[in-house]
């Protein structure tokens, strides 16, 4: 039942794009494309997940226990980095079409504030390793799911007459502002 | 001369923010308010000069394979020291900011100003550079953050000058997304005329 509650709230109601802010880089500059977005997301769920582990681990059992919590920052970035290049070289291997697509979006991912983000909030939020686990890919599904969404309406927006300032970003931000208000009605399932 | 428009780049022409479109978390994330806006710009910008300072002192030193991973250790390093100070020295401001202190670390502007800019200058126009940019993005979030809470809460600087709520909107996740869009909108619409 908790994790069933845990995934709820951070698909929908605390959707890490949409309510925190987490990510909004990747979120407007891939989601030009579907294709583009589900690879992204793909991307995102292996290096979170994956990051979540190893700062969880390095955390309980080398920082904590040397007394240097303090160091937490500049240790999870230098995994997320190492994490990131190790997603590069293989899919540069496994799928050369998603390779090209994700472009200098893939090394984007370390700078990509939702991973840093959640691996810092499963400590703050206490969650034992399953439940940080648990956390971490659910909340990469939510950033997926808001992505594609977001990519589907963007597609159709090409087609449509915007008045001239209001084309490329400011639209976009004001469909994500409107998206957003959508989500809010999840509000209230779960605190 | 060009040291001079070094620094007021960031603040119109190549406005982080506004016009390069980067750096959009913490914008929409910590501009609840004016003061909260505020206080993330002035602690990026402290971090982005300083790193920007050390980059371009170390740039003879870092082996171009290993650059971008040594950029982020110099800016994380100045992002702990920003985290500790901040939780000493102004609590609640810490409070309210949150999660967004660490997570200057992977702020683009930063890592994009010491890739573009002060690995391959000297020190002045790189302090420089860090500075006008920094000060520009300071002001992007003042302005937004301004913004939204006269429309959200009828108050600025917390002093309220409405009676009862505002449009409470503005205050939440949506609000953020919406306001920013007219403000890029806006500007989009000045730096064409």
């Amino acid at each position: 039942m908790e994790y069933i509650i845990i995934i709820i709230s951070a698909i929908l109601v605390n959707n890490i794009v949409l309510s925190q802010f987490l990510g909004v880089c990747p979120f407007l500059g891939v989601s030009n494309k579907v294709n583009t977005s589900v690879g992204m997301a793909g991307a995102v769920t292996f290096v979170m997940v994956l990051a979540t582990v190893v700062t969880y681990l390095l955390y309980t059992y080398v920082l904590v226990k040397l007394g240097i919590a303090f160091m937490q920052t500049i240790t999870y970035i230098l995994v997320i980095a190492a994490l990131v290049q190790m997603v590069e070289i293989i899919l540069k291997k496994v799928s050369q079409p998603l390779y090209q697509a994700l472009g200098i979006f893939l090394p984007l991912i370390t700078t990509n504030c939702a991973v840093l983000g959640i691996t810092l909030l499963v400590i703050k939020k206490n969650y034992n390793l399953l439940e940080g686990v648990v956390y971490s890919a659910a909340t990469a599904l939510g950033f997926g799911l808001a992505l594609i969404i977001l990519a589907g309406i963007r597609e159709q927006l090409d087609l449509v007459n915007v008045p001239k300032g209001m084309r490329g970003a400011p639209i976009s931000l004001i469909v994500a502002g409107i998206l957003a208000l959508a989500f809010m009605g999840f509000s209230g399932i779960v605190r | 001369m060009s040291n001079l428009r070094e620094f007021t780049k960031g603040f119109f022409r190549e406005n982080p923010t506004l016009v390069l479109l980067i750096g959009m978390c913490p914008t929409l994330a910590t501009t609840t308010s004016a003061i909260n806006g505020l206080g993330m710009g002035i602690a990026t910008t402290f971090v982005l000069i300083c790193s920007n300072v050390v980059i371009s002192l170390l740039s003879g030193y870092i082996p171009d394979k290993v650059r971008i991973p040594s950029f982020i250790v110099v800016i994380a390093s100045f992002v702990t020291i920003v985290d500790l100070v901040m939780n000493a020295y102004v609590p609640s401001l810490y409070e309210s900011l949150g999660i967004f202190i660490p997570l200057i670390v992977v702020n683009c502007i930063i890592l994009a100003r010491a890739e573009a800019f002060a690995s391959k200058n000297k020190v002045i126009p790189a302090f420089l550079d860090g500075a006008g940019m920094g000060l520009g993005f300071t002001m992007a979030l003042g302005i937004l953050g301004s913004v939204r809470e006269i429309l959200g809460s009828g108050a600025i600087f917390g002093f309220k000058f409405i009676k009862g709520d505002g449009i409470l909107v503005f205050i939440l996740a949506p609000g953020a997304f919406i306001a920013l869009g007219y403000l890029i909108a806006f500007i989009n619409k000045l730096r064409k005329a």
